[in-house]
């Protein structure tokens, strides 16, 4: 990503936030990636040299928690459950017909279009309606391969 | 205090609304508009939303009381909200094909509830449903009534044990917190809730965050914190936006802030996200994440009530240990204690899923029966499958098998047998779950939450890992079995924290109960519970195909051939063992071998 004149602008209000949250590289990832939905490379060159702390700090964080991304995400986010109670009651199957589906090889979580990402956590905490996907931010339950392969679909269109 | 004389109640935790419940909600609130209630009525009529009452596999479910009269509806739909208010509001008749039924009843029967006694009743979004349910009263009784030792000793006369995982007595970390001199303290909650299949804290949180909120202040009272953290999953978002917005309330009634409710004693709580790690869970790793940094746990002692958050003493508490202080200073140390068993008192919430018939979160005293949890409020094995094993404690735990079922479930008891009560997930296993690959689960959980800080956990958990691979392969070799024992037992005794220390809990509990099962993927190269991909085939029973093309339909390998009405063919080749024409299958023609 390159830093436009824009950007910067809201690279600047992100540091001015950053001083008020005590200095915390965390949240100032957090930051980062709810402006731009990833960590862009160019944003963390930016921050080091502002702040004068060396950029392999910033990634020492950032690698080490799962919910920082490196890379673009799709336009639509699928996050698949796998925890216990998801795994038990067939997740794996779910996933893989979404995988599938998709044309995701082993490994890729986002499809060459960068129209979806395929992510998978452990646990959001609604085990009771296992197994579970979360598509766009709404929570649905008891999916199977089927009825997510539907919803795919229609997202496709 | 229930003065409303109309009161509708829609279940809108994570799950009632994955169910529909925010339409439900809008569909009930539209038809009682059209009602043209007269406004002196209107006063009485209330319809809100409720945070989760344990049951959600019933999602939506909906509460009416009229004139102190509850009724409970599962599984509403919106297009079903205007039945129910032309039959049920304004006939007087109850809609009774869509009532709960019995067993709806049954599984809340032998429940105890304390922590969740208003979640499910009260709008968790409203400070002033939690008013009117006592809320704040023990906080208000604590800062003008009682010393800190006060409390502190109220707390420890109860017996409350921390509900994160260890187990450690409540009021003794805070006396010990509280006798540390310094002038800057900090209480901490955790809310990381890590542990997959476990969703206590998120359900309190989300059902009612203000009780949360409530232990903190009286908390920070008792050890003399003048600042508090929730430490929070961004997984749960509904659960973060209700904190904030409570914090956000109780701030605005100065139950928050400088000089609470004109006493001398000033606190305030800050939002803290996680971001993904399920080892920030450990105490110290949290509070180096709060201060911004990788979440590495450190070696104790210091323990964080003399050294935690930036140095200071620090006491960090669960959301459930939390959320019990208010009912304990209300209701008296005596009363909390009453519940329980002589070393465990109180109750506990525990989320019961995986096979059993009512998956949902539960609270029951401490020493109740597994039986009677699985049984009576589980309300048997979902299907009518055969109990194999329930897993308790989840990474860190054990499993408990079919004659161990009249265990009482506490501290002690599950301890001897391998397993912990941890902080809270249960999950069910039947005939049909493989346990090598629920121990290989596991594994692969921790070995990839491992931070790496150790040796033994970060090396020892990919090693465990890479053995339970090779016998789900197929290609485990003789001696497997006690190399996983022994490596096991290595990790538990050398690991720096928590994590590491547990991580090898769940294999070698499945190898104590389950040799067998190990033998038979090493010797027979056979999974007996026709789980492990690469021991199994699929292949259509040619006999009880009718042919009706809907495993066609579900194979996402395009892998399954046939006309129309004839038996249909798999080839195996194609096949990704994927199991969706077995799921889809209603003659039982696919055989999974
Ligand atoms: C790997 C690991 C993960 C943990 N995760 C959690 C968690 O998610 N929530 C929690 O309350 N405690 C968790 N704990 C336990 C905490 O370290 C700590 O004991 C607890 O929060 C103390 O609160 P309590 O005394 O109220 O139980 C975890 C411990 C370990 C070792
Ligand atoms: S295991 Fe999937 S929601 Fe908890």
């Amino acid at each position: 990503m390159e830093i436009t004149s824009n950007v910067e602008k809201t690279l600047n209000r992100i540091l001015k936030d950053f001083s008020a949250e005590e200095g915390n590289i965390i949240s100032l990832l957090q930051l980062i990636q709810d402006e731009f939905g990833y960590i862009p490379e160019s944003t963390v060159g930016w921050f080091s040299g502002r702040l004068d702390i060396p950029e392999s700090r910033f990634y020492g964080i950032a690698t080490f928690y799962a919910r920082f991304y490196q890379k673009e995400r799709g336009k639509n986010i699928i996050t698949a459950c796998c925890g216990t109670a998801c795994h038990v009651k067939g997740a794996d199957r779910v996933i893989n017909a979404a995988r599938i589906e998709l044309g995701l090889a082993e490994g890729e979580n986002t499809t060459d279009d960068m129209d979806f990402t395929l992510e998978q956590v452990a646990c959001v905490g609604a085990c009771s309606i296992a197994p579970v996907v979360i598509i766009n931010k709404k929570v649905y339950g008891r999916q199977t391969s089927g009825r997510l392969t539907r919803e795919i679909k229609a997202l496709k269109k | 205090m229930k003065t409303n004389k109309l009161e509708i109640m829609v279940c809108m935790g994570t799950g009632g609304i994955a169910a529909g419940g925010t339409e439900v909600l809008s569909a009930f609130e539209s038809a009682i508009k059209k009602l043209k209630i007269p406004a002196k009525l209107k006063k009485g009529c209330s319809v809100h939303k409720v945070g989760c009452r344990g049951l959600c596999a019933r999602d939506v479910l909906v509460d009416i009381i009229i004139k102190e009269k509850k009724s409970t509806y599962q599984y509403i739909k919106p297009d079903m909200v205007q039945r129910i208010v032309d039959e049920h509001i304004v006939g007087n008749q109850p809609v009774a094909d869509w009532l709960a039924t019995e067993d709806y009843h049954n599984f809340h029967e032998k429940q105890v509830k304390v922590v969740l006694s208003d979640c499910g009743n009260i709008n968790p979004e409203s400070i002033d449903a939690y008013f009117a349910v006592n809320g704040y009263e023990a906080a208000k009784k604590v800062l003008t009534l009682m010393s800190r030792q006060d409390v502190i000793e109220e707390i420890k006369r109860s017996g409350l044990r921390g509900r994160g995982g260890a187990g450690f007595p409540t009021g003794v970390k805070w006396e010990i917190c509280g006798g540390v001199k310094n002038a800057q303290k900090y209480i901490i909650c955790n809310a990381d809730e890590g542990d997959p299949g476990a969703f206590m804290d998120r359900a309190i949180i989300e059902g009612n965050p203000h009780s949360v909120i409530e232990g903190m202040i009286i908390g920070a009272y008792a050890i003399g914190a003048g600042k508090g953290y929730v430490y929070i999953r961004a997984e749960y978002p509904l659960a973060v936006e209700r904190l904030r917005k409570a914090l956000e309330d109780a701030g605005k009634k100065n139950l928050l802030g400088k000089k609470i409710l004109k006493t001398g004693f000033s606190f305030d709580i800050k939002v803290k996200l996680g971001a993904g790690a399920f080892v920030c869970g450990e105490e110290t790793a949290l509070i180096v994440s709060i201060e911004g940094q990788r979440g590495m746990p450190r070696a104790k002692p210091p323990f964080p009530v003399h050294s935690g958050l930036w140095g200071k003493p620090t006491v960090i508490n669960n959301v459930e240990t939390l959320a019990n202080i208010p009912h304990i200073i209300r209701k008296g140390p005596d009363w909390f204690a009453s519940f329980g068993t002589e070393k465990s008192r109180g109750t506990k919430v525990f989320a019961l899923t995986g096979k059993v018939k009512n998956t949902g979160l539960i609270e029951v005293p401490m020493g109740i029966s597994l039986k009677e949890i699985i049984y009576d409020i589980g309300g048997g094995m979902d299907k009518g499958r055969d109990f194999k094993a329930v897993q308790t404690g989840g990474p860190s735990g054990g499993c408990i098998t079919a004659d161990l079922l009249d265990i009482n479930v506490d501290y002690e008891s599950l301890a001897k047998v391998g397993s912990i009560v941890g902080s809270g997930g249960m999950v069910v296993l039947d005939d049909t779950d493989c346990m090598v690959s629920i121990a290989r689960f596991f594994l692969e959980f921790t070995q990839v939450e491992s931070c790496g800080k150790c040796v033994p956990c970060r090396i020892g958990t990919k090693r465990l890992l890479e053995i339970l691979d090779r016998i789900t392969a197929g290609k485990g070799k003789e001696g497997d079995i006690e190399l996983l024992e022994e490596l096991g037992k290595d990790i538990k005794a050398s690991s720096l924290c928590g994590l590491g220390q547990t991580a090898p809990n769940p294999v070698l509990s499945t190898i104590k109960y389950f040799r067998p099962e190990y033998e038979a993927h090493i010797r027979d190269m056979k999974c007996p519970a026709a789980v492990c991909k690469e021991l199994i085939e699929f292949t259509i029973l040619e006999e009880l195909c009718k042919g009706c093309g809907a495993c066609v339909r579900a194979c996402p390998a395009n892998a399954i051939k046939g006309e129309k009405k004839k038996p249909h063919t798999l080839s195996s080749e194609l096949c990704v063992k994927c199991g969706s024409c077995f799921d889809v299958c209603k003659f039982g023609a696919v055989k999974k071998e």
